[in-house]
Formats: C-alpha cells, sequence, structure tokens
C-alpha cells in the first residue's frame, strides 16, 4: 500500500491568493502517477492558479504538496510547467534543438559543457516528439502542434516526471489535436503524470483518463467514468463561489 | 589609407582605439540581452537620466570621474527604481512613468549643466568628445569591461532561460529577480564608460544596434552575444577612426556606421532581410505549401 502511495501527487488543503483574494480554497486531492489527468472549470476557476502553484510558481497561503512520498517546496526539476502558447516570443533567436537543450542546463550548472548523455537525452527527446527532422529550424517556422512538441521535448530532456500543460489543446485542429493525445498517452504509459487544462468538455472522455473539477475549490476528481458526470459538470460551471470577488480577480 | 597608417601612428588615437573596441565590445554583448528582452526603452532611459547625475558629480566634485561615475550612477538607479516605485503605487505603467521619470531627470541635468561654474560644454556629454578621454577614462573602461562581460558570460544559461520565459525560469528555480538587477547594473556601468566616447543620447544606438543587426542575421543567443560584441568593437572602431579624421563627433560617427550595418542586414539578410520576404513564396510554412500543391495534384 505505501510502495503505492509513494507513485502520488499529494495536494492536501491548498490555498492561494492574488493579493488577499483567495483564488483556490483549501484544496485537496491525490493522483497517481500514469495519468492524463484534465483540469476543467469556468473561466476564473483557478485552473492556471493550480498549474502555476504545482510548478512552485505562486505562494501558498495554506497546505501542502508532496509528489513520490516527499513535500514539494518551491521549484523542483520533477516538475515540468508548459506556457500557454502566447506566453513565448517565437521570434526567439534558437531552433527546436536549441530549445530542448535548455532543459539540461540545470543539471549542468553554469559552466560544464554538454557531455554525451546530455546530448543523447536531448537526441532521444527530439525522436520522442518526432521532430527529429525539424531539428533545425527556427522555433516560429513550426505548426501549432509542432510547437507543443518541441516545448514537451524541452520537459523530456530535463527528465520531468510532472507535465503540467495550460491549455495544450487549444487552437489545434483535429489530425493535430489526435497525434497531440497519443504523444502525451505516450507519456503516461513511461509513468509520468500529466495534468493539464482544458475547456472543452466534449474532447473530454477521449483526452483524459482522470479529471479535477474546480470552481474556485474542489468540486469533484477522479477518474472519467464516474467523476465527469452532468451532476458534477452542472455543479462546477453553475455554483459562483466567488462571485462577489470575481471583478477583482487577477486570473 | 595614408591618414589610417597616420592616425595609428599617433599614441593618443591608439589609446582611443583600444577603449573604443572595449566599449564597443562591453555594448555589443549587453545589447543582445537588452533587445531580447525588450528593454530599450528602460535602457534609454537610464542613459539619458545619467546626465543630471553628471552636472550634480561637476557642481560636488569638479570634474574628477569619482565624482561622475557616483553621481551618473546614483541618477541613474534613482530613476529605474524610482519608475517601478511610481508605477506600482499608482495605476501607471512602467513605460509612462519611465518616461516621465527620465524626460525630467534629463532637463533637470542640463538646467545644472548651465548653472555649473567649471566650464564643460553641454555638446560633450551628450554626443561624446574622444578628445577628452583621459587616462583615467579608459581604466574606468577596462575595469568595467573586465566585469561586465565576463559576468554575463558566466551567467548566460540562466540569462537565456529567463529572458526566453521569465515564468519557467522561475519555475525552474532560478532567481529571475536577483538576474534581472545583475543586468540594470551591468547596463548602467557599460554606459558610464561609454559616455565619453558616445555621449548620453547616443548610447542606445551603440548597445542595441550591434545586436539588432545579428539578431536579422542567424537563429543562435551565443552568436548574438558574441556576434553582436565583435560588431559593435569594429563599429566603435570604424567610427573613431571617422570622426577623428573628419573632426566630427565621435558617438554620431559610431552609430551612423553601426545604423549603416543594421540597414544593410535589414535589406539583404539571407534569413529575415526585406528582400528575402519579398522573394518568399506567400505560404510561410514550406509543408503547408507542400500540401496544399498535393492536394491540388489529387484533384
Amino acid at each position: 500500500m505505501s510502495a503505492m502511495h509513494s507513485h502520488q501527487l499529494t495536494v492536501s488543503d491548498l490555498t492561494v491568493s492574488y493579493d488577499r483574494i483567495p483564488a483556490l480554497h483549501h484544496l485537496s486531492f491525490r493522483v497517481d502517477c500514469g495519468r492524463c489527468v484534465g483540469l476543467l472549470g469556468p473561466n476564473g476557476a483557478g485552473k492556471s492558479t493550480l498549474l502555476k502553484s504545482l510548478a512552485g510558481l505562486l505562494p501558498m497561503e495554506t497546505g501542502a504538496i508532496s509528489f513520490h512520498g516527499h513535500a514539494v517546496t518551491g521549484a523542483t526539476q520533477d516538475f515540468a510547467y508548459l506556457p500557454q502558447r502566447e506566453q513565448i516570443d517565437w521570434d526567439f533567436p534558437t531552433t527546436v534543438r536549441g530549445l530542448v537543450e535548455m532543459g539540461r542546463f540545470l543539471r549542468l550548472g553554469w559552466w560544464r559543457t554538454f557531455r554525451d548523455e546530455d546530448r543523447v537525452a536531448v537526441d532521444e527527446a527530439i525522436a520522442a516528439m518526432k521532430l527529429t527532422e525539424l531539428a533545425h529550424r527556427q522555433i516560429s517556422a513550426l505548426s501549432g502542434g509542432q510547437q507543443q512538441r518541441a516545448f514537451l521535448a524541452r520537459a523530456l530532456a530535463q527528465q520531468a516526471h510532472v507535465f503540467l500543460l495550460d491549455e495544450p489543446f487549444t487552437g489545434l485542429d483535429k489530425p493535430t489535436q489526435d497525434s497531440l493525445k497519443l504523444l502525451l498517452r505516450g507519456l503516461r504509459d513511461d509513468g509520468k503524470l500529466i495534468i493539464a487544462s482544458h475547456h472543452d468538455l466534449g474532447s473530454v472522455p477521449e483526452l483524459f483518463d482522470e479529471v479535477l473539477l474546480l470552481n474556485g475549490e474542489l468540486i469533484a476528481a477522479g477518474p472519467v467514468a464516474e467523476t465527469f458526470t452532468p451532476e458534477h459538470i452542472a455543479k462546477a460551471y453553475s455554483t459562483r463561489v466567488f462571485a462577489r470577488l470575481e471583478h477583482g480577480m487577477a486570473v | 589609407m595614408e591618414w589610417l597608417s597616420e592616425s595609428l601612428q599617433h599614441d593618443f588615437m591608439r589609446r582611443v582605439l583600444v577603449g573604443g573596441a572595449l566599449i564597443g565590445f562591453t555594448n555589443g554583448f549587453l545589447g543582445a540581452f537588452v533587445v531580447l528582452r525588450r528593454l530599450a526603452l528602460m535602457a534609454d532611459s537610464l542613459s539619458h537620466s545619467l546626465l543630471p547625475g553628471l552636472a550634480l558629480g561637476v557642481m560636488l566634485f569638479g570634474l574628477a570621474p569619482a565624482g561622475l561615475f557616483v553621481g551618473a550612477l546614483v541618477a541613474a538607479l534613482f530613476v529605474a527604481l524610482g519608475a517601478q516605485l511610481l508605477a506600482r503605487s499608482s495605476r501607471l505603467k512602467e513605460d509612462t512613468a519611465l518616461g516621465i521619470l527620465y524626460t525630467v531627470a534629463f532637463s533637470l541635468g542640463v538646467v545644472m549643466i548651465s548653472f555649473v561654474k567649471v566650464r564643460v560644454s553641454l555638446m560633450h556629454y551628450l554626443f561624446g568628445n574622444i578628445l577628452a578621454l583621459s587616462n583615467t577614462d579608459l581604466w574606468l573602461a577596462y575595469v568595467i569591461s573586465l566585469v561586465v562581460v565576463p559576468l554575463l558570460a558566466a551567467l548566460q544559461r540562466p540569462l537565456l532561460l529567463t529572458l526566453f520565459d521569465p515564468t519557467v525560469a522561475l519555475s525552474q528555480g532560478i532567481r529571475v529577480n536577483a538576474l534581472n538587477l545583475i543586468l540594470m547594473l551591468c547596463l548602467v556601468l557599460t554606459m558610464i564608460a561609454s559616455l565619453q566616447a558616445v555621449g548620453v543620447i547616443l548610447l542606445l544606438g551603440l548597445l542595441i544596434a550591434p545586436a539588432a543587426t545579428i539578431y536579422l542575421l542567424c537563429d543562435s543567443y551565443p552568436a548574438m552575444l558574441w556576434g553582436g560584441g565583435f560588431l559593435g568593437m569594429f563599429g566603435s572602431c570604424v567610427g573613431l577612426l571617422i570622426a577623428d579624421r573628419f573632426d566630427l563627433p565621435s558617438g554620431a560617427c559610431i552609430v551612423l556606421v553601426l545604423g549603416a550595418c543594421f540597414f544593410l542586414a535589414y535589406l539583404f539578410s539571407p534569413r529575415y532581410g526585406l528582400i528575402r520576404r519579398w522573394r518568399r513564396p506567400r505560404h510561410f510554412h514550406e509543408e503547408s505549401l507542400a500540401r496544399w500543391q498535393s492536394e491540388h495534384h489529387h484533384d
């Protein structure tokens, strides 16, 4: 039992606020590694906030996060946060390979040059995301799906275990969405934990194994078959937990 | 070519060229960070706000370089921190706050200099004057270059992560705020080192033109740093030689040489030049073009 529990991400009693206005309220849940988890909820429900706090980007007001049985405080290499597309300067002077190499920097420190094992890790990550042919392209000369894969490759090169994705399927056409889905499943089957915020409810059953329904607080969490029910959805999308505060919220 | 060898025979001109090369390299190297981090407005504000600091330095300590140095440093930091304070404590955005603070500081500098009893020419501070380059100025340039370039080179990996995406860098445990502060300090120090050669108003050109030129030529971050450095060095030396030959303000000559390089790259860059852009097929992705063509073959 305890061995099983160690391959888990546990969040207990997590509260996160912007300017003292809580965006997430006493959130507790537990997910096993090797799952694709969809983060659902209306705008302002705290989806991005939860991803950012898991990535160590926001201070926790209350509560704790633990992974593999160890408390997570602040930033860690086990977690890879993939930003929304608009956040990236696509004209940045870097190729796909340069981007994936950034995933190795923290292991290398300031000075050490790339060793063989780093090169192998970068090559493997690029190959796993099917980008070998495109490795020398500048990142703006990629399609939307290829750009997502380039960032996933960087997270792989970092040897992250938890992948935190902010709206990865937004703006992708159906074939691209399908290929991203398959790649994420591949990562899941390797034992990675994928947590992705998502707003298209129709595609939830085919994309995710489990869902977390949020609306400022946790509405429901669990396998899609049991949790993604009309009652829970209605509750997540109709109740307005922080309706009075919405104007002041940063999300 | 005769005038070139003639210029180089003067001990003074050789010293000036060494100083110019160092300053040019440091500015070009640092410029890559300014361009990628979109700090051009911030850099412009900092350079303009050096003026009241200089004036204050002259008033208190005369023309002693140490006084000028301290005055300029204090004034620049005052404007940089003041803008952040103004932006955070009101609904103003930072660019507006910076714009107000630095123009006020600059005006204050202009008024102060006209009151100063020591005979200093405003023009020298505004546009640079190599003839006034003293030994102390040269030493200052050596020391600052030898601090700034190695420091930034050592920090280039965390700086790259921060420039590319500060949010992700933060999530990887990089101390983004500390790096930004170091970058600002390097900026102010480099500006102080470059004051005599290019002057307050034209500093920005020497700082960002080399990096902007390389940015149009390649897709490599290290190439932007080192290429920017070498281009800045080249532009400074050529500009200084022209200034010396035709008795022109040095800052303007340096910026004109670098500007010419920039426009050449803008037009003729094999990858991102204007001409290449005109010739490019209308579909940006070769792939989508290929797919589109193959679909039409099927029809």
